[in-house]
């Protein structure tokens, strides 16, 4: 096969194997970056130099017989809304232009425990604030399946490079599914890990309590492999849980059973794609031939999830946003007028349309007067959201439904029209207001060739269970195998 | 409209005060950055207390029993959960244009402090107390620009917030004192009002009686000032401002008042003593408070409420009321013992050791205090053990040594290391008392000063003066050695034939 | 559906932002933020009262950190990012007091 081919495990065997140096597999990646990404724009900012110097110092390392970290010597990519010590963090928008952190996030301080090799800054949605990656502030991202389609986002550019071989996998942040969605819809496994369960250390904070980091790779163990590292807990994030993490790996393609799924009828009404609502029926067909139980559950306040997400989601933003004043760090307009302009002008021509919408409609359910109508009640409404949950997981061991609405929608189809573009999140937001983690998995494809994903989730910090399900379906099958043909 | 006689009206100023204290932690509330007065600027910082992109807050636990401990001994309800909010607004030194603070769930609440105002006790109303980080600095005095130091930026801010029940400028100094004593008692906070310590925003408002209204009187507008960080500043604003409302209400009795205007802003101009008006921004009150993400709440069980209660120290109104029964000491003196926690603490230590309390008071008070003054320190550290200072209590209460002696000797203690009595027979302090060795020193001075001894013996006028005279050169004589007492006696039994 | 916001109310809610609007971005911002907030609207025919709101997805409290001090950034670095300094600060226009 070829190198850009292999999954983590693959190249790790060869790494070790002694057939093949870092350098090697590095330097073959930046290559082929150079000839696919132009067409793709998956990648932000390049490491080169810093990824060429790790992958020598690993490779010296395991000259020398030493012990490496499980991921050693293998080329990854970041999304950029992640802080990296080096080079930018720009969270693809103007007003990060040039912002270089001092500190490092603590998923990044682990893949670099675990001797990885971090290739660069994949493109994403302004501030993580989108589901196309087309309000990047530095240029849209394409799908390596359809180049006129969008990758989802925000995880975009994170989703296309790992579809295209540009990178083994890639971390990437779910907020309201930005990490699941660009996963299916450019055919790879994305998790979004229980809220908690990863520190958000060193992650551009969109909706704090909402936001997680999680990775987006071409298979499941490569997914557990990936947990397996930035999982645990972090002094720094307060809300990280202090829970002992497990080996996702060790039981991975050990079946589950008795398995009960749960479908819920809602998830199959008005607005999903026939396509995709036959390739979610056939993948549940496939747990039931593989001996699961298919139990008809009922989530009726589905249908409210995405007006809580973006009132909550909205909110958090309008105050986490607050920062980007052109004080301490960032862009500033030039000659304000005084010191009130420096905000005005500074927050009107750094950020994007998308990022101004979201924070404009944040700062208006938390403003005088409208706080209890919206605000308040949208978490009231994210109690009763949690206990549809509990109350399902009382029957069933994990949920499985559409991870997206539609397949991948043409570049500009939706830019217009903000509220039909969120209407994409519908499938992914629960899990950002549970907390639950939940996973995105090939499962068909479109009668155009785009790709259909399967969407299961399970109790929180299950993923140990949530892993070994997806990984029933995916070992029966091959739609994780297929890849996108790139021209070059 | 009938005028009315707006003389004939009194009114009764009506003030509540907001006290923002900074806690003495080594650390800063939500991050590990010093908690440090007066390092070159933007040296204690980090990303967290920059606001940089990415990084979260994590809570002081120090800095949560410190709040707490001051909410107990303000006899507050302590809140068995609280959280954290978010507070919206935007200024240069508030690095994420939000301040980190605690709204409707206050740590502490509907407590009260009893004050002492001229010998009274009254009680004020403490509405609440809440934990918030503090802002850095805007430096003006800069060529063209502003420039900010973030240093003080997340310091943790504990906020307490009175009733309005202060009444005159006397009983807001008095509130203001206390509070400045208690946290210095609890040891959360230094208090040092240079350092910015400690800053206060009053409320003010009078009321107007009026027996013709339905209420009995109504209020005139509600007054903020902003920012006073010297108690000289907040004496000048206050009674500033009873004056300038009193006047504002004589001048437009029908529209001065709170059920017509909206409270304002108002900043104190040190250099002209008065508070100017400061424009309302409009969106002040816009703060937008909602529950902050990043921090999870603090629940407060009963064993962590005794561990903190268990530190509670013996507060000053208890201490004061205790040593003046204890001790039968007046209330100056009383006032000044207790005025500091160490020096109380070591007041007691002295009189723990032997002193009477009435001698270890006065040399405390008038040799401690005034040298501890001199030297920039307090009482207790001056370097003085307590069993120093009651031994020379006791020589000075036995005669060995006299009053004036004892306050060279305390001087002398501060470089010296060894007992009193030494010092005072190194230095030749020690007092003669023995009759036989003055025996003979009286004999000569009555016999050099005939005339003197006429007078007094006279019983006249001069008679008083005489024998001070004859007193005087007695002392003189024996070199300051002599005990007066018993001088006094030989004098008189010699002239007099008295014993 | 009517509107919920008018351009007068953008204009506000942008002045709480700290954000300059063009008149075409207020216009836009108004059909769209109504938009958004009929859809939001939904939310008013459930019945929540009684209902606990959810602030955190996870349910523990009391994560504290003890008062210990940790590594500072020194000047240079904490000025590094800034768009404009004046000596050891940060520097805005500036701010009358």
């Amino acid at each position: 096969m070829e190198l850009h081919r292999l999954t983590i495990q693959q190249l790790a065997g060869e790494l070790a194997k002694g057939q093949l140096s870092s350098r090697q597999a590095t330097e073959h990646l930046f290559q082929r970056i150079e000839r696919h990404d132009p067409a793709i724009h998956g990648y932000l900012e390049l490491h080169q130099d810093a990824a060429l110097a790790q992958a020598d110092r690993i490779d010296k390392r395991r000259s020398k017989g030493e012990t490496l970290g499980p991921l050693a010597g293998v080329p990854l990519a970041i999304k950029d809304n992640i802080c990296i010590s080096h080079g930018r963090t720009t969270c693809a928008s103007k007003i990060l232009g040039n912002f270089q952190a001092p500190y490092e996030a603590h998923v990044v301080q682990a893949l670099n425990a675990a001797d990885a090799v971090i290739l660069g800054k994949t493109n994403l949605d302004e501030f993580a604030m989108g589901a196309s990656t087309e309000n990047s502030g530095f240029g849209v991202t394409r799908n390596p399946w359809n180049l006129q389609t969008v990758p989802g986002g925000s995880s975009g550019g994170s989703a296309a490079v790992v579809a295209a071989d540009l990178a083994y996998a890639a971390l990437g942040s779910d907020t309201g599914g930005s990490i699941r969605q660009p996963a299916a819809f450019c055919s790879v496994v994305g998790l979004k890990p229980t809220y908690g369960r990863v520190s958000r250390y060193g992650l551009v904070a969109f909706g704090s309590s909402l936001d997680q980091i999680g990775p987006i790779a071409k298979t499941i163990p490569d997914l557990a492999l990936l947990l397996n590292i930035i999982a645990g807990h972090d002094r720094r994030d307060s809300t990280s849980a202090d829970l002992e993490v497990g080996d996702y790996l060790a039981n991975l393609d050990k079946p589950v059973k008795p398995l009960r799924i749960g479908v819920a009828g809602e998830y199959f009404q008005e607005g999903l794609d026939k396509e995709i609502a036959q390739a979610v029926r056939q993948a549940l067909d496939f747990y039931a031939s593989l001996g699961a139980e298919i139990v008809d559950i009922s989530m009726p306040l589905n249908k409210y999830a995405l007006a809580v997400y973006y009132i909550v989601a909205t909110a958090e933003a309008s105050s986490n946003l607050a920062r980007y004043d052109g004080v301490r760090y960032g862009y500033r307009d030039k000659d304000p007028k005084d010191y009130i302009d420096m905000y005005y002008t500074s927050r009107a021509h750094g950020f994007g349309a998308e990022v101004k919408r979201r924070i404009m409609l944040g700062t208006y359910t938390l403003s005088a007067g409208y706080y209890d109508a919206y605000y308040l009640k949208a978490l009231k409404v994210r109690t009763l959201i949690r206990q549809d949950f509990d109350k399902a997981f009382e029957q069933v061991d994990c949920i499985a439904g559409p991870v997206t609405p539609t397949p991948p929608f043409r570049l500009g189809e939706k830019i217009d029209d903000p509220l039909t573009l969120y209407l994409s999140d519908v499938y992914t937001v629960m899990a950002n207001l549970t907390g639950l983690p939940a996973i995105s998995i090939p499962c068909g494809f479109s009668s155009a060739g785009l790709p259909i994903g399967l969407q299961l989730t399970t109790k929180a910090f299950s993923e140990e269970l949530l892993l070994r399900i997806a990984r029933m379906f995916e070992q029966a099958t091959d739609y994780h195998l297929q890849k996108p043909k790139l021209q070059s | 409209m009938i005028q009315k006689n707006v003389t004939s009206l009194g009114y009764r100023p009506t003030i509540g005060l907001e006290i923002h204290v900074e806690l003495s932690t080594a650390s800063k509330m939500f991050c590990a950055c010093p908690n440090h007065f007066g390092d070159p600027p933007n040296t204690n910082v980090c990303p967290v207390c920059l606001g940089m992109p990415g990084v979260l807050p994590t809570m002081n636990r120090q800095a949560y029993e410190y709040a707490v401990l001051m909410a107990l001994a303000l006899n507050c309800r302590i809140a068995e959960f609280t959280k954290w909010d978010r507070k919206g607004y935007y200024y240069p030194d508030l690095p994420k244009n939000y301040q980190i603070s605690q709204y409707d769930l206050p740590l502490g609440s509907d407590g009260y402090i009893d004050l002492l105002v001229n010998g009274q006790t009254k009680r004020i109303g403490i509405t609440r107390a809440h934990l918030e980080e503090d802002a850095g600095k805007n430096v003006h005095d800069l060529p063209d620009c502003t420039g900010v130091d973030l240093n003080r930026a997340g310091v943790p801010l504990l906020e307490i917030v009175s009733e309005p029940d202060l009444n005159c400028v006397e009983e807001v100094m008095a509130y203001a004192r206390s509070m400045r004593q208690l946290v210095r008692y609890l040891g959360i906070s230094q208090a040092n009002m240079q350092q910015g310590h400690m800053r206060f925003e009053p409320n003010i408002s009078l009321w107007i009686f009026d027996d013709s209204e339905p209420d009995g009187g109504h209020y005139t507008p509600i007054i903020e000032v902003k920012n006073l960080n010297s108690f000289r500043s907040l004496e000048r604003t206050v009674a500033f401002e009873i004056a300038r409302q009193a006047e504002e209400w004589q001048a437009d009795p029908h529209g001065y008042r709170m059920d017509k205007m909206s409270k304002q802003n108002r900043g104190w101009d040190d250099v002209r003593e008065v508070t100017v008006y400061q424009r309302h921004k409009e969106e002040a009150d816009e703060y937008r408070y909602f529950p902050e993400p990043d921090l999870l709440p603090v629940e407060i069980d009963d064993a962590w409420l005794e561990r903190i209660k268990a530190q509670l120290p013996e507060l000053p109104i208890a201490r004061y009321a205790r040593f003046r029964e204890e001790f039968g000491l007046d209330e100056k003196l009383t006032t000044l013992l207790t005025s500091e926690r160490t020096t109380a603490d070591y007041f007691e230590a002295v009189i723990q050791a032997g002193a009477s309390p009435r001698r270890a008071a006065n040399l405390i008070q008038s040799q401690g205090m005034r040298l501890a003054n001199e030297k920039g320190t307090d009482v207790a550290e001056l370097g003085i053990s307590p069993q120093r200072l009651a031994q020379l209590c006791k020589l000075t209460d036995d005669d060995t040594v006299s009053a004036s002696a004892a306050a060279t000797i305390f001087q002398a203690m501060l470089e010296s290391d060894a007992p009193p009595e030494k010092i005072a027979s190194e230095r030749n302090l020690m007092q003669v008392s023995d009759t036989s060795a003055l025996e003979s020193i009286v004999a000569q001075v009555l016999a050099d000063n005939a005339k003197a001894v006429a007078d007094y013996k006279s019983g006249g006028k001069k008679a008083k003066k005489a024998r001070s005279f004859l007193l005087g050169q007695v002392m003189q004589k024996s070199k300051g050695q002599a005990n007066p007492k018993v001088v006094g006696e030989l004098i008189d039994r010699e002239v007099l034939g008295q014993t | 559906m009517p509107a919920k916001i008018d351009p007068d109310q953008v204009r506000r809610i942008a002045r709480l932002a700290r954000i300059n609007l063009t008149t075409d971005e207020l216009e836009q911002f108004a059909g769209q933020l109504s938009d958004i907030l009929n859809y939001i609207d939904q939310l008013s025919e459930l019945n929540t009262e009684g209902v606990e709101p959810t602030t955190h997805p996870l349910k523990i409290s009391n994560v504290f950190r003890q008062d210990q001090i940790g590594q500072s950034l020194s000047n240079e670095q904490a000025l590094a990012n800034a768009p404009r300094t004046h000596g050891d600060f940060f520097a805005v226009p500036k701010v009358l007091e």
